[in-house]
């Protein structure tokens, strides 16, 4: 089973592998979200959702099951 | 010479400076209305480009794509790809911010293969400056096809240039960005031809987005559904493989225009802020004192203009009543229609300073992490990070509150947002509440310090608050929905805001509550002063003969003479019928005809119930609080003997106050926004049982 973005920690950096889940992935490919990019994990909510990443220059807030569509390799 | 007139839409992703660019191009020459048949904000503004030629700008709303995510998004989709559309514009300025170019430029190649002309407008040039960015402008505008003009929006830089651009005739860029597969070829083909379409890709979201479109009729639609379905068109597989080639158009575009990148230094001041505004208590603190803040704005400094508006108006009411001649008419004018618009007017001070924060908030960039911050509690009670302004917008006025759901994209959490807004405590109740607080609750201090009206002034908004929450809480199981909720969204650089921005924002929330609000409220104020004026002709016209022997029997002076003649005709008025006949229903709350009338009249909006408790115990005006107090204070209850207003009416009262619906204005707006009746009436019946329930209990509890 590959990582997803929900099970990275603060600080850590990684690649979009890809996704999981087809709706979710498609709105993720329009906010630049792309199999390749290197995303980085910023911080998270209070309570620990949702989540704050940064995906080429931009800093976008995801909810942890959104977050976990996100398959990664590093 | 001539004049001639061309339409140009802004568009471009969220937070990329659009309303910047709009409020400079048009200045104060705006104007809001609603796309026809759907209820999405349309502004459009004029903006005269040159000697000859005048634009009319359409302002649409933020969008990352062409495959839309809310309403708001939906209408962009709609005008692109309907020519036929009269608000298909001739031209249209897309507005990139050049320190976040890939994501914008999405949108730009979807208009491009659309063969719609563009300019492109790089905007917060002077962020990229900073952030060491350096972008080959003449290359990026050679290889798209298109001019691009660098602007600075907040300040007005290279606008000159823009108009230039704007007037200018210009052609549609003729690359292709999209390469239509040979899969789909034959299908295209087929639709663009039903059609009669001018590109391949406008064919193309004919079919991706079939039920986006409302443009297309039934059998459009059918028709288009049969198609794909024999021609085995997947929208989903083809959406992703779209967004994916585009984006490599872009990578590839990027990598020759941009001549040295940022780095991401210029970000760090914000980040620091974000560490501390989204710490895990810090964070929270920080919200409940912006909170606080904004409750003492709307109580403590807008009561200042509201006196003011206050006085001002009943003085007109009086000279007009003086001054005018007498007749129906007049006095419709000056008891009706004047303090009608006094009761709309009264509420502009606390609704232009809430949206002064909201607006405030939104433009620096704190609003989104308070979206973020909320979010995950909001979501066990079936709401979204997004309801939180609406939320907090209900606390000023329902109506700009639920204006404000348009934002929330889950039709589900929308609906919830929009049924519980109306229990957030709205400054309509606040007249309310003063009087029966300072009627009831002694004004001592508790422990010295905390002020015994005070806190149970707060302990009714909390209240009010407490049953939103559990509502939405309680729908959310209900409701069943599909539908999934996504909260991706930016979290935009912190900023300071532009101040004429908040400033238009003030002006057309405003605009919104007096126009929108105001109708009903006039309309319904002009009814009820008929229904509580006129009644039986012989009961009224007995009404002076009446009070004349009373009169003489007491020794009465003139005031009080005329006083109780109000007071006697509104009791045999029509309103004073209606008052009397639900006694029976609301004697179990502990309330008598007399607030039976004033529960008649406030239906349409809360506050006319401190006026209509004036006219009916005789009091001349609703201006003297201390008399309405002290007279409220001595009322007899003919039944028992003892006091009339009791704590136990009292509280009964105000908890009524809290939870019901008693805004005709709400309730129209609710119907527009839900399309149908459906909802405000469920809404209605709820939160007036809810009321009735609560003060039935605590009623009967207390007594």
């Amino acid at each position: 089973m590959s990582k997803n973005v929900a099970e990275m920690l603060p600080g850590e950096t990684a690649v979009i592998a890809g996704f999981t889940d087809e709706q979710t992935g498609l709105k993720l490919l329009e906010m630049g979200l792309l199999p390749g990019t290197a995303i980085r994990f910023n911080f998270t909510a209070p309570f620990g959702d949702p989540i704050c990443v940064s995906v080429s220059d931009v800093d976008l807030s995801l909810r942890l099951e959104e977050a976990t569509t996100i398959t990664i390799i590093n | 010479m001539e004049q001639s007139r061309i339409r140009i839409a802004l568009t471009g992703k969220p937070n990329a400076g659009k309303s910047s660019l709009f409020n400079h191009l048009t200045g104060l020459n705006q104007k809001i209305g609603n796309f026809p048949g759907v209820t999405v904000d349309k502004r459009i503004g004029f903006c005269q480009l040159d000697n000859n030629t005048q634009a009319e700008i359409i302002d649409l709303p933020g969008i990352y794509s062409l495959y839309p995510r809310t309403l708001d998004e939906k209408i962009v989709t709609e005008i692109f790809s309907d020519q036929k559309n009269n608000l298909y514009p001739d031209k249209v300025v897309l507005i990139a911010d050049a320190t976040n170019l890939k994501n914008c430029l999405l949108l730009l190649t979807q208009l491009i293969d659309l063969r719609i002309p563009t300019i492109v407008a790089l905007n917060m040039m002077d962020l990229a400056a900073k952030s060491g960015l350096s972008i080959d402008v003449k290359k990026l505008s050679k290889s798209l096809g298109l001019p691009v003009v660098m602007i600075n929006a907040r300040k007005g830089h290279g606008l000159f240039e823009l108009k230039q651009l704007m007037a200018e005739p210009q052609e549609a860029s003729t690359i292709s960005v999209y390469q239509i597969d040979t899969e789909m070829a034959e299908v295209i083909a087929v639709v663009k031809k039903h059609f009669n379409l001018a590109t391949d890709y406008e064919a193309y979201h004919f079919l991706q987005q079939t039920d986006n479109l409302v443009f297309l009729s039934e059998d459009d639609r059918s028709y288009l559904k049969g198609v794909a379905k024999e021609h085995h068109f997947f929208p989903h597989k083809y959406q992703g493989a779209e967004t994916v080639m585009r984006y490599g158009f872009i990578q590839q575009l990027l990598n020759t225009a941009i001549v040295k990148p940022s780095t991401n230094d210029w970000k760090r001041v914000s980040h620091g802020i974000d560490r501390v505004l989204t710490h895990k208590v810090g964070g929270y603190i920080i919200f409940f004192a912006v909170l606080f803040l904004i409750f003492q704005a709307i109580f403590a400094w807008a009561q200042i203009p509201m006196d003011f508006i206050d006085s001002s108006f009943a003085q007109l009411s009086n000279v007009l009543a003086r001054e005018l001649p007498e007749g129906p008419f007049f006095e419709l004018v000056s008891q009706g229609i004047v303090p009608g618009i006094g009761g709309i007017v009264i509420f502009i001070p606390q609704i232009a300073i809430l949206f002064a924060f909201i607006a405030t908030l939104e433009e620096s960039g704190y609003m989104a992490r308070v979206v973020f911050l909320m979010d995950k509690v909001m979501r066990k009670f079936g709401l979204n990070g997004k309801s939180v302004v609406p939320l907090m917008s209900g606390w000023a006025c329902a109506i700009p509150a639920i204006m404000a759901t348009r934002t929330i994209d889950n039709w589900k959490e929308r609906l919830i947002t929009i049924f519980v807004t109306p229990f957030m405590s709205c400054s309509a109740r606040l007249p309310v509440f003063t009087i029966l607080v300072a009627l009831i609750i002694p004004d001592v201090k508790l422990l010295g310090f905390f002020n015994f009206q005070g806190l149970v002034l707060m302990g009714l908004y909390l209240l009010g608050f407490l049953a939103a929450i559990l509502s939405a809480w309680a729908m959310k199981f209900i409701i069943k929905t599909t539908e999934r909720s996504f909260l991706m969204m930016e979290l935009p650089t912190y900023r300071m805001p532009k101040w004429s921005n908040v400033g238009y924002t003030i002006v057309e929330k405003t605009k919104a509550f007096v126009f929108e609000a105001g109708r009903v409220i006039l309309a319904i104020s002009i009814i009820l002063w008929v229904l509580a004026s006129y009644g039986p002709v012989d009961e009224m016209n007995a009404a002076k003969k009446v009070v004349q022997e009373e009169a003489l029997a007491l020794n009465l002076s003139e005031a009080q003479i005329q006083n109780r003649i109000a007071s006697y005709k509104l009791e045999h008025s029509y309103a004073g019928k209606l008052g009397k006949s639900i006694e029976p229903i609301i004697r179990p709350l502990g309330f008598d005809w007399k607030i039976g009338i004033a529960l008649v009249t406030s239906f349409a909006a809360r506050e006319v119930f401190v006026g209509t408790i004036a006219t009916i115990y005789s009091i001349g005006s609703a201006e003297d609080q201390p008399t309405i107090k002290q007279r409220l204070r001595s009322e007899i209850n003919p039944e028992t003997g003892g006091l009339r207003y009791t704590p136990a009416v009292g509280m009964s009262l105000l908890i009524f106050y809290t939870f019901a619906m008693q805004c005709m204005s709400t309730l129209a707006i609710v119907k527009r926004e839900t399309k149908g009746w459906k909802w405000p009436m469920i809404q209605l019946a709820y939160m007036t049982g809810l009321a009735y329930i609560s003060a039935f209990i605590v009623f009967q509890i207390m007594s």
